[in-house]
């Protein structure tokens, strides 16, 4: 005998146990296997080839070639750039900054408040209440999945050329991206501190500003911090549509095939990205470091 | 008039039946104490009297009112006026102490506003109202709570939080209270402090409480009757003084 407490030989009625794995079904095997056939046929539509890959080295070589000429450090030659080409494509990676903040802000605004309109049962149960979140929630979905680059096209055509199309775009874009992950943070939020609140005869509506908004709040920052690093990735390439910022003058660079000023612009896009995403980082990870403390 | 009518009462969570034809009245100022084990429904039962859980059949009147028939701002006058102390406290976890006891006080905004919005004034504890302050540093000096009114409610010990949740209910100014074990996580001599405090409150200011138990003792002190649950149904509905402590401790076989 031993003295352990639990006595696991007992021939107790453990009939009872939890059975180990689920069983699984013929349905879902056959799943299993559409997930493979899904596989094979993908990589043939996609004209995947390593021979192309390979292939492709020449072009390749040519294209480093000359985006990195081997110039001189001194004296003026045809891949030199100006102090005058400099400051320009400072100015237009600054605009790009702003089209991204100014963007992302706004949308992040509007975002919240469709985000609102949209959680199930946040401000309401009623049937009217309930059609609003679903037709919010259709609404997001469409700003989500119409690509940016449509809608940058679509906004140069309302708006003209320039910052404004482009700003308009991440705006857009961060609606759908906000809208959606803050209506799953703040429905993932433990309920009973709102419930709480309309026991003693809030409204839906403070419940959610008093109870909800601020439980999720961290979760809030952190998805505003995401889509503004989105932002900034996604506003690169709307200047290859018109809709302003530094890609108006990389596709430039592109089309005139001067892959050496375009490396420059790369390189400085890189370097605005990078810095981005590092303070955003930072700045995420101190939110998660000040909830954890307090736990 | 009554405080509280319940007629027939049942809830049942898809085909589980949780309470079962409960039927019982209880008179305005009075204390009861329900009692029952783990599971019984008892809290079940207290959510059902504001509603915070939508019974499955049966009526109840508060103080003379059919709140099952009540649409939402009727609810919600209703409930402006009884303070509910949860089993889990349940504290907006990030905001101050004394945001959250402020809280208690966004019913009567409505009350004295039409305006939709009239609450948001005490959303958080910078934009409340004097009056509004003072009357929540009131609320926790009643619990003894004061000096930590700006710490965040997620930082406080189990026994600091109910004592929160008892100012917030305070704070209402309510005729009734409904309390889901208020002392549970108290020590032994905060659990008597609370508990003496809620009963003479109740009596003093005619106030109507509710308060489930786990201690019979408290039960039978504290309550001027028991009414015990025993798997969803009515099982004891009695003057406490006419109870003897193993007639209790049968409720719980
Ligand atoms: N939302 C829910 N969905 C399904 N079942 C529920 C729900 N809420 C409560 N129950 C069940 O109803 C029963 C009664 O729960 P209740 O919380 O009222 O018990 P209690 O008497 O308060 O118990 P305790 O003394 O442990 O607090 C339990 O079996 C519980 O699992
Ligand atoms: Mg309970």
């Amino acid at each position: 005998m031993t003295d352990s407490p639990i006595d696991i030989d007992k021939k107790s009625e453990l009939n009872n146990l939890p059975r180990r794995y689920k069983k699984i079904s013929i349905t879902r095997y056959f799943i299993y296997l559409a997930l493979i056939v899904m596989v094979i046929w993908s990589f043939q539509g996609s004209q995947f080839s390593f021979e192309g890959l390979l292939d492709s080295t020449q072009y390749f070589k040519r294209f480093l070639g000359e985006a990195f000429p081997s110039i001189g450090i001194l004296g003026e030659n045809e891949h030199s750039i100006t102090w005058k080409d400099t400051f320009r494509y400072t100015r237009e990676l600054i605009e790009t900054f702003q089209m991204a903040f100014t963007g992302t802000l706004l949308g992040i605004i509007f975002g919240f408040i469709l985000a609102l309109l949209s959680s199930k049962g946040l401000l309401g149960n009623s049937r009217p209440m309930r059609l609003v979140q679903e037709t919010v929630k259709a609404l997001i979905l469409l700003f989500r999945t119409v690509p940016d680059l449509v809608w940058a096209i679509i906004f140069v055509m309302l708006v003209g050329l320039g910052a404004f199309a482009g700003t308009l775009t991440i705006m857009v874009d961060t609606i759908g991206f906000c809208g959606r992950f803050f209506a799953e943070e703040m429905e993932d939020v433990d309920k009973s501190p709102a419930d709480a609140l309309e026991s003693c005869g809030a409204t839906k509506l403070d419940a959610t500003f008093a109870a909800v908004v601020p439980a999720a709040m961290p979760g809030l920052i952190t998805t505003s911090l995401f889509a503004f690093e989105k932002a900034i990735r996604g506003s690169v390439v709307l200047g290859l549509v018109g809709a302003g910022g530094i890609g108006m003058s990389l596709n430039a660079l592109f089309n005139w095939m001067a892959y050496d000023r375009a490396m420059v612009i790369i390189g400085m896009i890189f370097a605005l990205i990078f810095v981005v995403e590092q303070v955003s980082q930072y700045l995420r990870r101190k939110v998660t470091q000040n909830e954890e403390k307090r736990i | 008039m009554n405080a509280i009518e319940v007629k027939h009462l049942s809830k049942s969570y898809a085909d589980f039946e949780v309470l079962r034809d409960i039927s019982f009245t209880i008179g305005v100022g009075e204390s009861i104490a329900i009692i029952g084990s783990n599971g019984a429904g008892k809290s079940t039962l207290l959510k059902c009297l504001t509603r915070i859980t939508e019974p499955s059949q049966g009526s109840i009147n508060v103080f003379g009112d059919p709140i099952l028939k009540f649409r939402t701002g009727a609810l919600r006058r209703m409930r402006s006026s009884i303070g509910v102390v949860f089993q889990k406290h349940n504290l907006v976890p990030r905001l101050s102490v004394l945001t959250n006891v402020i809280h208690g006080d966004i019913g009567r905004l409505h009350n004295v506003s039409k305006f939709p919005l009239a609450g948001i004034r005490n959303w958080g504890q910078i934009s409340a109202s004097n009056r509004t302050r003072k009357k929540a540093m009131e609320a926790l000096e009643m619990v003894s709570l004061s000096h930590l009114a700006l710490q965040r409610a997620d930082t406080l010990s189990g026994g600091q939080s109910q004592r929160v949740a008892i100012a917030r209910a305070l704070m209402q100014e309510p005729n009734m209270i409904l309390a889901d074990e208020p002392v549970a996580s108290l020590d032994p001599v905060a659990a008597n402090d609370v508990m003496s405090l809620f009963y003479d409150l109740c009596k003093n200011k005619n106030i109507t409480l509710i308060f489930t138990s786990h201690n019979v003792e408290h039960a039978l002190e504290y309550g001027n009757k028991v009414l015990a649950i025993k798997n969803g149904r009515l099982s004891l509905f009695k003057d406490s003084n006419s109870i003897e402590i193993k007639t209790l401790q049968a409720e719980y076989d």
